[in-house]
């Protein structure tokens, strides 16, 4: 969906670049998650994919199509943004906002209102008492489902979001990324998606690239960067507990037993995260738990040597879970 | 004192009205003049940090110069009239829209204009439908000022032949006729202060629901 080929940016003659001849491919419906410390040219690359930064070499194709030479604001209007601050217009309601590209498109005001009331639906605000109140009147959380709400406004295939929940508190950001990542993968969004924290990008993405100093220095599913980093750059950023992280990108479902668990052990949720689980065994002090389904069943065993076990096997094969 | 100041002006109504008309007209004309040059050039200063930093920096100068001194400067290079207090009200109008333009324009929030662009707006789009709104309540306010200190500024323009309600103070003030100069001065503060309530409602009205 987005091809991205030898893209270069300096903004300076004599500065290192800060994108340096860059390669990355970017499947239709993936989350591509950039990541990496202040200044490796995440920003900056999420930004010349809508031409808001012009790169110096390189070329990129969206949907097929090279846009490195086709009308910057054309291009715009086709690729949702969404950014940290969010921008709302603060002279603007809510509605007016959220209809700002399809304004720009020329659609017909029914179409127009009908699209706002389906978008502030979608993002859980009441159209009826949102519609028309203005921006200084929300939440930070609300300002950011509106901001991504009128990103979605003209359905763009393509969105890019840079650090969308980094203004927002951390119980929030919790909700709010559950809340965008079921949205986003409903409507099959590729997306190009910008953070510096690793625990997000496990979270929201399908894929992540991992920058430092304008490179890519690894391009792979969250669960393959974590069991195999490929340098002590990497390792050292994903964190010393990626063995944790893993677990938590797994369900109890998938290393689970059918055998009956020993009596007396714990109870624990087919579907809870495996770093949950560890947790419930080591704060039981036990081997084993009893895995239930949704109606309180018992359906099977989960043991510490399968959560092992589940570490050792090899990544491709976990990510068909 | 203000009722031989009534009986002067009943005298005189023809040469009031002749004098507050052009009061009226010299200062309009000069606020439009001076909108008409100071803005545009505030919205071209606003795009580059240097050239906003110099302008304001000129406008600066500019406005610490006494009203008087900006007549006496006209007088040497286009002599005594209309015109010239013309351009010297012009003069004294620029710096407070030029730089409350700038402010304005610099005011508004980056990410509003990041956002804008970001979702295809073209660079005049973004001038008129985000910029000019958001700016608006502070460029009236530099528009305010301005008027304001056209307004009892013009006052000075019967020093260099200009005319105006300054002609009754001017005249008043050499003759030590104290009615006469009421006759000036009273309509001129009143001016003022109707401008200035002028200006302020336009702010208010014009301030968008949403940032007000």
């Amino acid at each position: 969906m987005i091809t991205l080929r030898g893209l270069t940016k300096r903004f300076a003659a004599d500065a290192a670049p800060a994108v340096d001849a860059l390669t990355l491919a970017i499947g239709a419906g993936e989350i591509c998650v950039l990541i990496g410390p202040s200044g490796c040219g995440k920003t900056t690359t999420m930004r010349m994919v809508n031409r808001m930064i012009e790169p110096d070499a390189g070329t990129i194709e969206v949907g097929g199509r090279d846009v490195t030479h086709v009308d910057a604001v054309t291009l715009r209007r086709s690729i949702g943004y969404v950014i940290q601050q969010v921008g709302l217009f603060p002279h603007l309601t809510i509605a007016e906002n959220v209809a700002t590209v399809p304004r720009l498109l020329g659609w017909d005001e029914a179409r127009i209102d009908a699209r706002v009331d389906f978008l502030l639906a979608l993002v859980r605000m009441d159209p009826a008492t949102m519609r028309d109140r203005f921006p200084r009147e929300l939440s930070g959380g609300q300002k950011q489902r509106i901001g991504v709400a009128r990103a979605l406004a003209a359905d763009p295939p393509v969105m890019l979001m840079d650090e969308p929940f980094g203004a927002i508190d951390p119980i929030t950001r919790g909700s709010l990324q559950d809340e965008f990542l079921r949205i986003l993968r409903e409507l099959g969004k590729t997306i190009v998606f910008v953070t510096h924290d690793i625990d997000e990008a496990i979270r929201m993405g399908t894929r992540i690239a991992i920058m430092r100093a304008g490179r890519l220095v690894q391009y792979d599913t969250p669960e393959a960067i974590l069991a195999h980093p490929a340098d002590a750059f990497v390792a050292e950023f994903v964190g010393t507990d990626r063995a944790l992280k893993r677990l938590s990108l797994a369900t109890v479902a998938a290393v689970a037993t059918t055998s009956p668990p020993p009596p007396g052990a714990p109870r624990v949720a087919s579907d809870a995260n495996l770093r949950d689980a560890l947790s419930l065994l080591l704060a039981a002090d036990v081997d084993a738990a009893g895995v239930v389904d949704a109606a309180g069943g018992v359906i099977g065993t989960l043991t510490l040597a399968a959560l092992r076990r589940s570490l050792r096997s090899d990544p491709a094969a976990a990510e068909s879970r | 004192m203000f009722v031989d100041a009534w009986q002067y002006l009943l005298l005189h109504r023809a040469q009031f009205a002749t004098a507050f008309g052009v009061h009226v007209t010299i200062s309009a004309s000069a606020l439009l003049l001076a909108a008409a040059i100071a803005i545009p050039a505030g919205v071209f200063a606003a795009r580059k940090a240097g050239a906003a930093l110099a302008a304001i920096n000129i406008a600066n100068i500019g406005r610490t110069l006494p009203s008087l001194a900006v007549l006496a400067l006209v007088l040497p290079l286009l002599g005594t009239g209309f015109a010239p207090s013309l351009v010297a009200l012009t003069l004294l109008a620029l710096p407070p829209i030029l730089t409350h333009t700038i402010a304005g324009l610099q005011g508004v929030e980056a990410d509003v204009v990041d956002a804008a662009r970001g979702m295809g707006m073209t660079p005049s789009q973004v001038l008129r439908q985000i910029e000019t709104p958001l700016a608006i309540p502070v460029v009236f306010a530099g528009l305010r000022t301005a008027a304001v200190q056209v307004v009892s500024g013009a006052v000075l323009a019967a020093f260099i032949g200009g005319g105006g309600l300054g002609d009754f103070i001017t005249a008043g003030i050499a003759m030590m006729a104290m009615p006469q100069l009421l006759v000036g001065a009273i309509p001129v503060t009143l001016l003022s202060l109707s401008t200035d309530y002028l200006f302020g409602t336009l702010e208010r009205r014009l301030t968008p629901r949403g940032i007000r």
